[in-house]
């Protein structure tokens, strides 16, 4: 799931050559040009660097921090299949976490440095998780919404221009789709219920819509760092432009979903051939980006509890791999258990 | 700097027949771990039957700057493929 254009200071002040030759940042601008792929050892400004491992390590947070909201109705599942499927898609979205920070361990920062900023707050996570899941519709309105949001977003990323982010991308977006598909089967089986599961589809809805269109980050106008993006070919489009495409699939979705979309200007344009929107309130995503949504301080203890947990148990590998050259426990192959069953009798 | 365990790279034969490809990395406390993680991981819908798992920093790589001496050589000798050899359309099997 979930990458999410957030305006946070980076290094971008810096000129493009700092820490390498004119030559070699005008090599690098052409390969850039060719769409070549840059890889983990060539050489690259430090800011194009510095850029990734900030947009990679938040989109790698936003995985991981996206587990919590979905894992909250696991135990509440309304069928053995609803629940089966909801642990396949939190544990994808753990998986997707771990694509992402390898990918952004090979531009040099360490897992445990990244795991650290997410954990003493200062790393941004996508601002989506810190909304709370107050009924099962929710998990149908995340799915179909955030999920969707998050396709639309991470699809042109797999032609981004770095390698490895390319790559963890292509392997994300294939796993995602199903996270989508199963959300809108959530809301058609709740659409389709009484009148009060009708409610709940809508009340879920009517919470999501506008935190997912946030999503996108903010409006190109008051984007700092799309330009420079787009330069590099890391972004594609522009968060407005990915917007405005997420809104014109999603209306008629929800049109057959017999749900209202809780914009009361929402309109279609002839003459663009779009759906309008009336205006985001970016105060609210301001707000919440800074820590002051509804669920921002639950979700960071719930990871560092988890973290404090863990502890004995991490402690406990690295002792075991220390006694055991780091090879650890190997299965015991067929042809032991063969010979130790032949011999067994001459212990007896 | 960094407490993490040791970083592995992860190859998975996708089935029998074909050669194990490079997928990833994870982090593991030993070998073993390495596996199961790459399990967890990287074969959620039955992307493998076999997985390799190898230290990163056992992996020797050659180096980016050295590419043009290393391959440049290469690409003058296009005699090294069959279709820079012009045979007559008549003749067959070739």
């Amino acid at each position: 799931m979930y990458t999410q254009a957030l305006d946070s200071p980076t290094p971008e002040g810096r000129p493009a050559t700092a820490g390498g030759s004119a030559a070699l940042a005008g090599r690098f601008e052409e390969r850039i040009e060719r769409d070549e792929k840059i890889e983990p050892k060539d050489w690259m400004p430090e800011a194009y660097r510095q850029t990734l491992i900030r947009q990679i390590s938040q989109h790698a947070h936003s995985e991981i921090v996206g587990m919590l909201p979905e894992g909250n109705w696991i135990t509440r599942a309304p069928s053995l299949r609803r629940k089966a499927v909801l642990i396949a898609k939190v544990q994808d979205e753990g998986g997707h976490g771990m694509y992402l920070y390898s990918a952004a361990e090979t531009l040099g920062v360490a897992r445990s440095e990244m795991l650290e900023q997410l954990l003493d707050g200062r790393a941004k996570y996508s601002s989506i998780f810190n909304y709370p899941t107050l009924t099962w519709a929710d998990v149908g309105a995340i799915g179909w919404l955030v999920d969707g949001a998050a396709i639309m977003n991470q699809i042109p990323i797999c032609r981004c221009s770095y390698g490895p982010y390319a790559r963890a991308m292509v392997r994300i977006c294939k796993e995602e789709s199903f996270h989508q598909r199963q959300g809108f089967e959530i809301m058609l089986a709740l659409a389709r219920g009484t009148a009060e599961q009708r409610a709940m589809a809508q009340d879920a809805l009517n919470r999501w819509w506008w935190p997912s269109l946030m999503m996108f980050g903010p409006s190109d106008a008051s984007s700092t760092h799309t330009a420079q993006s787009m330069r590099w070919r890391i972004k594609r489009f522009t968060n407005d432009e990915l917007r405005q495409k997420f809104v014109d699939i999603t209306v008629p979705q929800a049109e057959f979903l017999g749900l209202t979309v809780p914009d009361p200007a929402l309109r279609w344009d002839e003459a663009g051939q779009h759906y309008l929107t009336g205006p985001i309130d970016w105060s609210e995503f301001k707000a919440v980006l800074q820590g002051n949504g509804p669920c921002n301080q639950e979700r960071l203890q719930a990871r560092r509890a988890a973290h404090e947990a863990g502890a004995w148990v991490r402690e406990a590998a690295a002792a075991y791999a220390a006694k055991h050259g780091g090879r650890g426990a190997q299965p015991r192959s067929a042809a032991d258990t063969t010979s130790q069953r032949a011999e067994a009798p001459r212990h007896e | 700097m960094s407490d993490d365990w040791p970083l592995f790279e992860v190859f998975i034969r996708a089935r029998s027949g074909l050669e194990h490809k490079h997928v990833g990395s994870l982090h593991a406390a030993d070998a073993r771990m390495a596996i199961e993680h790459a399990r967890d991981v990287y074969t959620r819908r039955q992307e493998g039957v076999s997985i390799w798992v190898v230290r990163s920093s056992e992996i020797v790589a050659s180096d980016p700057e050295e590419a043009e001496a290393l391959f440049e050589p290469a690409r003058d000798k296009v005699y090294r493929h069959p279709t820079f050899y012009a045979i007559p359309e008549e003749v067959k099997n070739l």
